[in-house]
């Protein structure tokens, strides 16, 4: 009896953890069938490298290269903003930062993260964009950068805690040994501590990324979601995850529109896909 | 260049890690610190560069002159005192950098301009610790990739590279197989010409074979120091006595 149950449990385990795999490849699979659906409406280069989406004229343009660049931009400029002074400040709490001030960092850093994305977005619109209308003098304040300046504080979290992490898993060996050759402090930390902890850092920084490029709510309310190739920072843009979540309700089903947002979907999965596989192959990178 | 220490205390928290420590260490010698675990022998070591700054509610009184000045100041300068007074750890640890950059990693950070004469200094630095004919070659090559044995010469010649006047050594062949252990003590022979040599092991045989001079701590204390040959057949104390005839440690 004993040895049923035991049984039991361990096929009852067996079964939860095949699930999460199934349902990856079932949500997969059904992106796939949809998204490809369009493709015999739309050739694959005009879909990628159109310059035009106008999913509701009549016929509908489907072009989604406005919406790829909206979405690098934004993460480009959220990547710039807070890449460095993510890794400063995970230099910060980990080498500097005397312990009890660090303790109130971290857990600063950990209440961003619990931050929804939304509020983020409310916050961003009724403060930021007015600022940046008012600052760069532009028709609008729902631009690029101010979906840049926002996401940067969605990746920060990530980044920080990574690269903290990485820092951390640096022996403490090199830092006596770069200190007892005469190297500063400062030294110390360019010179070996980053450079031993680069693969962790580089990790930390694709996750960053990926946080960014999937993020939708906050891009969506803030940065104006004019479907137009931007030219600069300063100018409204849209982005793949935002055209999806506005127009997904509105689409009919069956139609090249509907099919056309799973095939964003399609390729928005692909580049999460590569950014967290690179992440993971820098993660777990063997020392030489 | 000579080290004076004079009433040297150091508490680490409450702990009194080094009580009233008086002792001096001759040029171009080696001296041995040995004694039993615990006893204080590296935080007395680690003294001589300040590396004990690194633990945060240490304590020192008394006085260290190395080359006339007191490096217990508050004000003496790290930079230079570690430059002068250059450190082998017990575990051997390169940076993750290739051999060449682990070599020159002293003089680039030491002085900013002077970026020709480096391979002079990689060559020289590697002869002193004979990796020179084995690595010339593999330059480029990663430090982590080297033997154990290997690595810590690689230790060594990154602080030769520096021109160091003394060199700490904090039992640098712990890790090591005893032919290996061997090799370093061969070298440490060679180096004293130039150098004076701090080397704390708890390997009795180690300091009787290859020290000069001797000092043995218990307990935080300095108990007796002098010539090595004095104290492993002489011992005036009877707990280094006890201690070299291996009643405990």
């Amino acid at each position: 009896m004993r040895k049923f149950k035991e049984f039991i449990i361990e096929k009852l385990i067996l079964l939860c953890g095949l699930a999460s795999i199934f349902f990856v490849a079932l949500i997969f699979l059904f992106l796939l069938k949809e998204g490809i659906a369009l493709f015999k409406y739309v050739g694959i280069g005009e879909f990628l490298f159109g310059k035009k989406w106008y999913p509701i004229s009549e016929p509908p343009q489907l072009g989604i290269l406005p919406l790829i660049l909206g979405s690098i931009m934004v993460t480009l400029g959220a990547a710039v903003i807070s890449i460095p002074i993510g890794i400063a400040c995970a230099v910060y709490i980990a080498e500097v930062a005397p312990s009890k001030f660090k303790e109130a960092l971290k857990a600063g850093i950990e209440l961003l993260a619990a931050i929804p994305s939304v509020v983020l977005g409310f916050i961003g619109m009724v403060t930021l964009v007015p600022w940046i209308k008012q600052v760069f003098n532009i028709p609008t304040g729902l631009t690029a950068l101010s979906g840049s300046i926002m996401l940067a504080f969605m990746a920060m979290p990530t980044i920080v805690s990574i690269a903290e992490d990485a820092f951390y898993s640096v022996p403490k060996t090199y830092k006596e040994g770069a200190l007892a050759l005469g190297a500063t402090h400062w030294q110390t930390i360019y010179k070996v501590l980053i450079p031993a902890s680069s693969s962790g850092i580089l990790a930390a920084v694709m996750l960053g990324i990926g946080r960014v490029i999937g993020e939708t709510m906050a891009v969506m309310m803030i940065t104006g979601n004019a479907a137009v190739i931007p030219k600069t920072l300063m100018q409204p843009v849209r982005t793949l995850t935002a055209t999806i979540a506005a127009e997904m309700g509105e689409a009919v089903v069956g139609s090249e529109h509907y099919f056309a947002l799973f095939a964003v979907g399609i390729v928005l999965f692909v580049i999460s896909f590569f950014i967290n596989v690179v992440a993971d192959l820098f993660l777990h990178q063997k020392k030489v | 260049m000579n080290i004076e220490v004079k009433d040297l205390n150091l508490w680490y928290g409450q702990f009194q890690a080094l009580k009233d420590v008086n002792i001096s260490f001759s040029e171009k010698r080696i001296t041995a610190i040995i004694g039993p675990s615990g006893c204080g022998k590296s935080t007395l070591l680690r003294v001589f560069n300040r590396m004990n700054d690194l633990i945060e509610g240490v304590r020192t009184t008394g006085e260290v002159t190395i080359d006339r000045e007191n490096i217990l100041d508050p004000s003496a300068d790290l930079v230079v005192l570690r430059k002068k007074v250059g450190m082998v750890f017990q575990r051997p640890n390169p940076f993750p950098l290739s051999i060449y950059d682990n070599v020159i990693f002293g003089p680039k950070i030491h002085s900013s301009k002077n970026k020709d004469g480096l391979d002079e200094i990689v060559q020289y630095s590697l002869e002193s610790v004979l990796l020179w004919d084995e690595l010339k070659d593999k330059l480029r090559k990663s430090a982590l990739s080297l033997s154990l044995e290997q690595k810590q010469r690689l230790c060594i010649a990154r602080l030769i590279a520096v021109k160091p006047d003394i060199l700490l050594m904090d039992e640098p062949c712990s890790t090591l197989d005893p032919q290996a252990t061997q090799r370093i003590e061969d070298l440490m022979r060679e180096l004293k010409h130039n150098y004076t040599i701090i080397i704390v092991t708890h390997n009795m045989h180690q300091a009787a074979r290859s020290s000069d001079e001797t000092g043995f701590m218990l307990l935080g204390e300095l108990i007796e120091a002098g010539k090595t040959e004095d104290i492993f057949t002489y011992p005036k104390d009877k707990r280094t006595e006890d201690y070299i005839s291996g009643q405990y440690g």
